[in-house]
């Protein structure tokens, strides 16, 4: 903005430091280890819900909104105000600015698990131990159970997760006689096919984007991140991330992506016009794309991710998020109860219903879940291929406890590569550099 | 005398009052963030000057910097001089409409940064944005305004557009307080209408000209909005340290460097004072000959 008075200067460069007020002090820097004392009872709880009372959830997670009018109408004296932040890195801005102000703050979040450490680690949300979570063990999958883990702390409670599959176009497929790819060699050689075919059509699209890019390194093997404690390991040279740049420098080259950045406009536009053929995403994907690209409605199919060798059967998780509790939160009892019927009791149902993947193994072993027939994607039963897809994740991987600074500079330096000024390789170079010196600045011991 | 002083304080106390608690209070807590450094592990230390002689050595702060002072040489010059030929035109008396166009030319000002730049994001679209349209209907091949050597002028034509009614206006009023005897005077001399220009009107708006000019300098260094929410549309072309604000920002909510972040904020406060100060002096100089 072209702030036109000098006082407006100071005052814009100011406000930065103004909003920064209430950071200055934590001085505590253990990693939280111990598990904090149940203080709040169920009975606790259930009193707070017939009390009632008002909590203001931040998700950008769409079959929330049923869940929000289900609990309303369970407990008819307590008010949800959800509010749609922005999905992803926009959605930890504003978080983080709430946080830091020390106003505005949410009483319950949504984070993905890739952010929840850092969040965590700057003693940002409330250990769900006080409510006596850890009684929770086993009703989640283990890894989303493990990804809300610090220590012995639960920092959140899985809402879903998000094990990768093929997502994909049928009708234009078909049109352009395109075999859904098992491997990822098809896959290419299917990219180059749907392209030469049509010119404004594209197997998917990619800008850069650092959760894909991890994904996918994640499925080829690579553990570019070692974390211990505040022990941490960046390294982009391992034979599982050259099996992902090998792959798409290629694509990249050949111009055979959609260059449209990832949820903008012009991509579910793309989606919509079948220009984006197709996508490998996390399993959260039915809902959005029911809800984001109504016109794609009984087009889109899922099959298995496609594999690097032929037969195999590896798979990994993008994205996936909990809902946590900010420490500054003003009600945390009702935000608890609010957790808990969300991914744990009815809303949990509620939203596998509705498209959503869930964490807990109840619905993800149900019969009803895994039968369910998905009329936006002709009928096909998607949980099948999904959950099929969650017994499949390679296992080890682990993200940096400052993931979300990382994939917010992945722009800066792997972007790059998509604009053809240097390789994936080299971008992830500097992706690795950047990283890690913002690790040592930050006091991490870092290789 | 005692007494006369203590009725000037009365007088000046609400002010002071206001200007210490959002003006001088701000930056003292700025500078006394900016000597300490937060980690993530490890708390809070105090670093004395160390952010500072780190942001004088920070490739990415120099970047910003250098880009907004290309910005301000290019950009600032080509606005004020569109400025300047519009005022010239609606004061000449001769423009059909002048009150129309003095209006509709300011009208962009009255337009949010944030809707503007929304709304040229949406025309620069090499995609689904009217380049494209364009490039799709003529086969033209309008290169992508968003790419990243193309994108500092994308954002200087937002930049343009937005800010040129409102410093038509500022020499527009210049010209106006311009003593009409002068014009008539003038022309018994038999002086033409280029000739009132050179001699009368532009000697008369060298102060508007200083003034609009610091307000654009200012402006340059602060860069944030359109940058900021071009970045959506072309994540690659826009980096984390694409202008001082940005990467003040960047470093304060994603990075939670906040000690870093008002460091860089002091220091840009500090050259904007500088070069607005320099400008002023060098500009103001020649009027009291």
């Amino acid at each position: 903005m072209m702030i036109t008075r000098r006082r407006a200067l100071l005052g814009a460069a100011l406000s930065i430091t103004l909003l920064a007020a209430g950071c200055g002090g934590s001085d505590d820097s253990d990693s939280g280890g111990a598990a904090a004392e149940t203080t709040v009872s169920e009975a606790d709880v259930q009193a707070a819900l017939d009390a009632g009372g008002a909590i203001k959830v931040w998700a950008w997670e769409p079959t929330l909104k049923q869940v929000v009018a289900d609990f309303q109408k369970k407990y008819p004296k307590v008010k949800v105000e959800l509010v749609n932040s922005g999905t992803g890195n926009d959605a930890y801005t504003a978080l983080q600015n709430a946080i830091t102000a020390g106003t505005g703050v949410p009483d319950v979040a949504q984070i993905e698990y890739y952010a929840l450490p850092q969040y965590a680690l700057a003693k940002n949300l409330t250990d769900l131990n006080t409510f006596g979570a850890s009684g929770l063990d086993g009703t989640f999958t283990p890894g989303t159970w493990n990804s809300v883990h610090a220590g012995e702390a639960v920092y959140g409670l899985p809402m879903d997760s998000g094990p990768m599959a093929l997502f994909y176009n049928k009708e234009v497929f078909d049109k352009h006689g395109i075999a859904v790819p098992a491997t990822w060699q098809e896959y290419a050689a299917a990219a180059e096919k749907l392209h030469a075919a049509d010119p404004k059509a594209y197997i998917t699209s990619d800008s850069g984007d650092a959760g894909f890019t991890t994904s996918m390194i994640w499925q080829a093997g690579g553990k570019p991140y070692t974390v211990d404690g505040t022990n941490v390991g960046v390294n982009f040279s391992d034979p599982g991330t050259q099996k992902f740049t090998g792959l798409w420098q290629p694509l990249i080259d050949k111009k055979l992506l959609n260059p449209v950045p990832g949820w903008s406009d012009g991509w579910y536009q793309g989606l919509a016009d079948g220009t984006i053929a197709s996508l490998v995403i996390g399993a959260w994907m039915p809902a959005n794309l029911e809800s984001g690209v109504k016109a794609g409605n009984g087009k889109w199919r899922v099959a298995p991710m496609p594999q690097w060798e032929a037969g195999g059967k590896a798979t990994s998780e993008n994205g996936g998020s909990s809902i946590a509790i900010p420490e500054k939160a003003a009600n945390k009892t009702l935000a608890y109860a609010f957790l808990k019927y969300a991914t744990v009791d009815e809303g949990a149902a509620t939203r596998a219903a509705n498209g959503a993947f869930p964490a807990t193994t109840k619905e993800l072993g149900s019969t009803e879940f895994l039968g369910k027939e998905f009329p936006y994607f002709g009928g096909q039963k998607v949980n099948e291929v999904l959950a099929a897809s969650a017994g499949q994740v390679v296992p080890g991987w682990s993200y940096l406890p400052f993931q979300v600074y990382a994939n917010s500079i992945y722009g800066d330096t792997v972007g790059k590569a998509y604009l053809g000024q240097g390789t994936l390789q080299d971008g992830l170079k500097s992706w690795q550099d950047a990283s890690v010196k913002y690790g040592q600045e930050q006091g991490f011991t870092v290789k | 005398m005692t007494r006369r002083s203590w009725i000037g304080w009365g007088f000046t106390g609400p002010f002071l009052a206001v200007f210490a608690l959002v003006f001088l209070a701000p930056i003292a807590y700025s500078a006394y963030l900016s000597v300490f450094r937060t980690q993530l592990v490890g708390g809070t230390t105090f670093v004395g000057l160390e952010n500072y002689t780190k942001a004088l050595s920070d490739p990415q702060f120099w970047e910003a910097l250098t880009r907004v002072g290309l910005f301000l040489v290019i950009q600032v010059p080509i606005m004020l001089f569109l400025a300047l030929l519009i005022a010239l035109a609606i004061d000449s008396g001769r423009l059909y409409g002048a009150a129309f166009f003095r209006i509709s030319i300011f009208l962009p000002y009255a337009v949010p940064a944030v809707v503007a730049t929304l709304m040229w994001g949406f025309m620069y679209g090499s995609r689904i944005g009217l380049v494209g349209n364009l490039n799709e209907s003529f086969g033209w091949a309008i290169p992508d305004p968003l790419a990243p050597d193309l994108i500092l002028t994308a954002i200087g034509n937002i930049v343009t557009w937005e800010f040129v009614g409102y410093n038509m206006i500022i020499l527009y009023s210049g010209l106006r307080v311009v003593d009409t005897a002068l014009y008539e005077a003038a022309a018994i001399d038999g002086a033409g209408q280029f000739r009132i220009i050179r001699a009368i009107k532009l000697p008369a708006l060298r102060g508007p000209l200083v003034v609009a000019t610091i307000f654009s300098i200012i402006g340059s260094f602060q860069l944030f909005n359109e940058p900021q929410i071009l970045d959506t549309l072309a994540p690659n072309s826009i980096t984390t340290y694409f202008t001082p604000n940005v990467y003040a920002y960047q470093l304060s909510f994603a990075g939670q460097q906040v000690n870093y972040s008002a460091t860089i904020a002091l220091i840009m406060g500090v050259v904007t004072m500088l070069v607005a100060y320099l400008f002023q002096r060098r500009g103001m100089r020649g009027a009291e000959r």
